[in-house]
This record gives structure tokens, C-alpha cells and sequence, in this order.
């Protein structure tokens, strides 16, 4: 049944691993930079999702909200790189162990 | 043949998410990223979205892989250093992926019409960009409008952010 015909849950589990393997780089990486990468896998995986959904349905509406996310996605990364490059001239570093004055 | 293109792909997404993930050389990272997004584009157009996977080789693998190079470049990111592997959160992930794996088949299977293979179809191009540009500029206009605005003020955001001397 699996290795058979594929359907919607072959690529809803796909997107599942996908969200997975990124939620693994934002729990467990340190480094910023990976952090982000690994945030553009969560949003890539919600996208396969959506777009496996369109397919499914028939519909164009989720393929509207996935060109949505991919302009709210480039937003964020431009944002989160420029904080990254304004704490970096800061201390000297990309690690997230290094910014913790925040922390309580 | 849809067998073919997906396991293939699936398994390449699924390595180059991986080696994103793993790997210590923060260009190694970007570069698997790349492949990712270019293989997930190749999964789009499986699933016959050819207008959305050519905006995800522009625009991801285009504009903001080019936006995570300049910034490694700009600056100079040593590969990490090792540190020991958090078992307890890696195991918490690893749950999760047996629980997808096993459950999410089952769970759609529940619904009859999601048996149903989704098999190509004949016709070429169900939702180009005609029919997408045509959602956005009617139902979605707002949603569009909002969107300019918002890349708007991200850029302006960005350029204060990232000012050497912010005068006051």
C-alpha cells in the first residue's frame, strides 16, 4: 500500500518528515545562520502541504497562499539577517549561546 | 512513473534537508539548502503547480539563497564547534518522525476520497500563472495591496537596522 500509487498522505507524510527534519535545526543548532535555514524548511514543508492540498481539491486558492508565504518568507529572512548583522557588529559572534542578556 | 519522480525526489528533499540540518561549514549548509528548495520545486511541479515552482527557483533559490551567501560572506562564519548532542530534544524529533511516518497515511486513508492516487493529468497547466494572477488581482487584491506594504516597510526596516551611525 505504501510503495503503491501515490496520494495525498505520501505527500502529507513527506511534508511532515520535512517540518520535522527542520523543527530538529531550530531546536538543536546554536548557530543563527542554521536556525534561519532550518525556519525556511519549516515554511517549505507547510508550502509542499498546501500545494499537495490544491492539487487534491482542485482549487487554486492554497497555491495563492503558498506565493503568500514564499513573500512573507523572503520579508522575514531579510529582516532576520539584517538583526543578525546588527548583533554581530555587537558581539562578535552568530552563536545563539551568546545572546542571552535577554534571558531571564 | 509518478512513483518514480516522487520517491526520488522525496528521498533527495528529505537528504538535503538533512545535511542542512547536520552539517558544520555554514556554505556546505546553504549550498544543501539550495538543492532542497530546487528539489521541492521539482515536487511542485509533480503535484502540476509549474507557476509556483518557477517563483521557488526565483525567489528562493534565487534571491534569498543569495541573501544567506552575502551574509555568511559579509560575516565570516567559522564552522561551529561540536558540542554534544542534546539526546533528549533529538529523541523528542525522532518520536515525531515515527508518528508521521506510521500516522499520517492511516489518518488520510480515513477520508475515501484520498485513496484516490493523484495520477497526472492530461491537460497541461491546470493553475498557471493566469489563474493565479487572476485570484490575486480579484478576490486576493487586499491581501496583495498588504503584501507590497509589507516588503515595504521590511526593506525600510532592514536599511535602519543595519545603519553603522544611527543618528538620532
Amino acid at each position: 500500500m505504501i510503495l503503491g500509487e501515490i496520494t495525498l498522505g505520501h505527500y502529507l507524510a513527506l511534508s511532515g518528515l520535512l517540518f520535522l527534519v527542520g523543527l530538529a535545526g531550530v531546536l538543536l543548532r546554536r548557530s543563527l545562520l542554521i536556525v534561519m535555514m532550518s525556519l525556511e524548511l519549516l515554511l517549505n514543508a507547510a508550502n509542499l502541504a498546501l500545494v499537495a492540498a490544491a492539487r487534491f481539491k482542485g482549487i487554486p486558492d492554497p497555491q495563492v497562499a503558498v506565493f503568500f508565504v514564499i513573500t512573507v518568507a523572503a520579508a522575514e529572512v531579510a529582516v532576520g539577517l539584517a538583526i543578525l548583522v546588527a548583533i554581530f557588529r555587537l558581539k562578535k559572534s552568530t552563536s545563539a549561546e551568546d545572546f542571552s542578556s535577554l534571558k531571564f | 512513473m509518478e512513483q518514480i519522480f516522487f520517491w526520488s525526489l522525496a528521498v533527495g528533499l528529505l537528504a538535503a534537508a538533512t545535511a542542512v540540518v547536520t552539517l558544520r561549514n555554514p556554505v556546505t549548509n546553504a549550498v544543501c539548502l539550495v538543492l532542497a528548495l530546487v528539489l521541492q520545486a521539482a515536487l511542485f511541479i509533480t503535484l502540476e503547480a509549474t507557476f509556483l515552482a518557477a517563483v521557488q527557483v526565483i525567489v528562493y533559490a534565487g534571491a534569498v539563497m543569495v541573501l544567506f551567501l552575502f551574509v555568511i560572506m559579509l560575516l565570516d562564519v567559522k564552522a561551529e564547534a561540536r558540542r554534544p548532542v542534546p539526546w533528549a530534544k533529538a529523541g523528542a524529533v525522532l518520536v515525531g518522525a515515527v508518528a508521521v511516518v506510521a500516522g499520517v497515511p492511516k489518518l488520510v486513508a480515513t477520508f475515501p476520497a484520498a485513496r484516490e492516487p493523484l495520477r497526472w493529468s492530461s491537460h497541461a497547466m491546470p493553475f498557471g500563472a493566469k489563474e493565479l494572477g487572476t485570484l490575486l488581482f480579484t478576490s486576493y487584491a487586499p491581501l496583495f495591496l498588504t503584501t507590497g506594504v509589507l516588503l515595504l516597510v521590511a526593506t525600510i526596516g532592514v536599511v535602519v537596522l543595519c545603519r553603522r551611525d544611527p543618528s538620532p
